[in-house]
């Protein structure tokens, strides 16, 4: 893990550790959350190959919808990705692996890495055809399926605001998989808009403790995506 | 929207009573916010990670941190509060979601729901829907008797694939009002105009009409 002192870094360079064939957990839910930043220099970088693990694919244009386009997944592990029309052509052409998991579950299997487990049971999808890929337990008198956890090499996150040991507090709904995703994955390299001096935030308010995060960057609040989106219910 | 629908959304709002947390499904459902009158104390859930969400006022900015899970920037009402993906399902697992609206493809008079999938066509993934479906206490079902090209979507069994099996309450469509019973299908309320032989006809499952009890909308 990096010593407290020396996870806030310059963009380019947390962004580099990340290889090609990485899998990368990505917050958000649809675009609050959505390390854009972060995003956006992974794409300069040019790492491919990569492994996804997102609630949605964006929309076409925005976040991870520009490494969609650009061909850089192989795979995605989402839950819904019924705004990004992209997305949907590249995995019916047969160009972008989609694996695709109930909202909750897909939560979940990310904070059961997070929490340290290797597994959950639950009865969510049973008598469907989510239930009939995965095995079953008997316990106490009924069938359960049993849901591995869900793992990554790297997590992007987006945060309101944090410290440079890496403390985290979200805002509103940007909260969504950000603070699963800052738990189950390997390295965590966290965005906000200020990163402050320890100290500066109240302990009582940090939703992930700087233990989960491995590096912090600051960002410009005003990226080209925020707020950007092509269909407003 | 058209005047089916708002016949529809007139009568589910009347699902709804005042203390209760409800969730709202993308489409038709989110329309429902609009019929529910501000002095009742309701709070919507949006499973993205709120709890008392309501649609923003004309001259209200968009807060780009806020949107409900239809991806539409709201706003929040007093006693709200926001959470991650993994509190907001938990809440749904544990049942404290008093009532939930969704749309469909098919029900069936199981209480059967398809609504996420038709396959070789429509797999955009299955959201929180899964969930809602199958352990918010009362799911009602918010859709059109039948497809657009006039085919019923309620069914003795449902064929698409199931979002959750035995999970309807109720269902409000523009001819009817139907609950789920172990009997069957009950026909509570018919649309005004409509008779019954009509009804029928435009249903595949069988259906259960006690005509002295019938109410109108």
């Amino acid at each position: 893990m990096t010593l407290l002192n020396q996870k806030h870094r310059p963009l380019e360079e947390a962004v580099a550790a990340i290889p090609h064939g990485a899998s990368i957990m990505v917050g958000g839910f649809g675009s609050p959350g959505t390390p854009f930043a972060l995003i956006d220099e992974l794409l300069a970088q040019g790492q491919g190959d990569l492994t996804l693990i997102k609630n949605d694919a964006n929309e076409p244009g925005i976040g991870v919808g520009k490494l969609i386009a650009a061909g850089r997944v192989r795979r995605l592990i989402t839950s819904h990705i019924g705004l990004n029309r992209d997305a949907i052509a590249a995995m019916n052409r047969g160009e972008l692996e989609v694996e695709l998991f109930p909202q909750g579950l897909l939560a979940e299997k990310i904070r059961s890495a997070g929490a340290g487990h290797h597994a959950f049971i639950t009865d969510i999808g049973q008598g469907t055809e989510i239930a009939a890929k995965r095995r079953e337990i008997e316990l106490d008198g009924r069938t359960w399926g049993i849901e591995p956890a869900l793992y990554a090499d790297f997590a992007l996150v987006h945060a309101e605001r944090a410290d440079r040991y890496g403390n985290l507090i979200y805002r509103a709904t940007a909260s969504n998989f950000n603070p699963l995703m800052a738990m189950a994955a390997d390295t965590v390299i966290a965005q906000a808009y200020r990163v402050d001096e320890p100290g500066s935030l109240p302990p009582e308010t940090i939703h992930t403790p700087c233990a989960f995060v491995s590096q912090v960057v600051e960002v410009a609040r005003e990226t080209s995506d925020q707020g950007r989106r092509a269909h407003v219910g | 929207m058209s005047a089916d629908q708002q016949r529809i959304l007139a009568r589910a709002a009347r699902e709804v009573i005042s203390g209760q947390i409800v969730n709202l499904g993308i489409g038709l459902p989110t329309q429902l916010f609009h019929y529910l009158p501000d002095e009742m104390e309701v709070l919507v859930h949006s499973e993205n990670g709120v709890l008392g969400c309501r649609p923003r006022h004309a001259d209200e900015a968009p807060d780009w941190d806020l949107i409900d899970s239809g991806g539409a920037y709201i706003a929040t009402r007093p006693g709200a509060s926001v959470f991650d993906s993994a509190m907001s399902f938990a809440m749904i697992r544990r049942s404290r979601v008093d009532v939930t609206f969704m749309g469909a493809f098919e029900v069936d008079e199981l209480g059967n729901l398809a609504n996420w999938k038709i396959p070789g066509k429509f797999s955009p993934g299955i959201g929180g829907a899964m969930e809602l479906a199958q352990k918010v206490r009362r799911l009602v079902i918010l859709c059109s008797h039948n497809d657009k090209h006039g085919n019923p979507k309620i069914l003795e069994r449902c064929r698409l694939p199931l979002t959750a099996e035995r999970c309807v309450s109720r269902i409000v469509t523009d001819k009817a009002v139907m609950d789920v019973t172990p009997q069957g299908l009950a026909v509570v309320d018919i649309a005004e105009g409509l008779s019954v032989a009509e009804l029928r006809e435009a249903t595949e499952a069988e259906l259960i009409v006690d005509e002295r009890r019938l109410g109108r909308f």
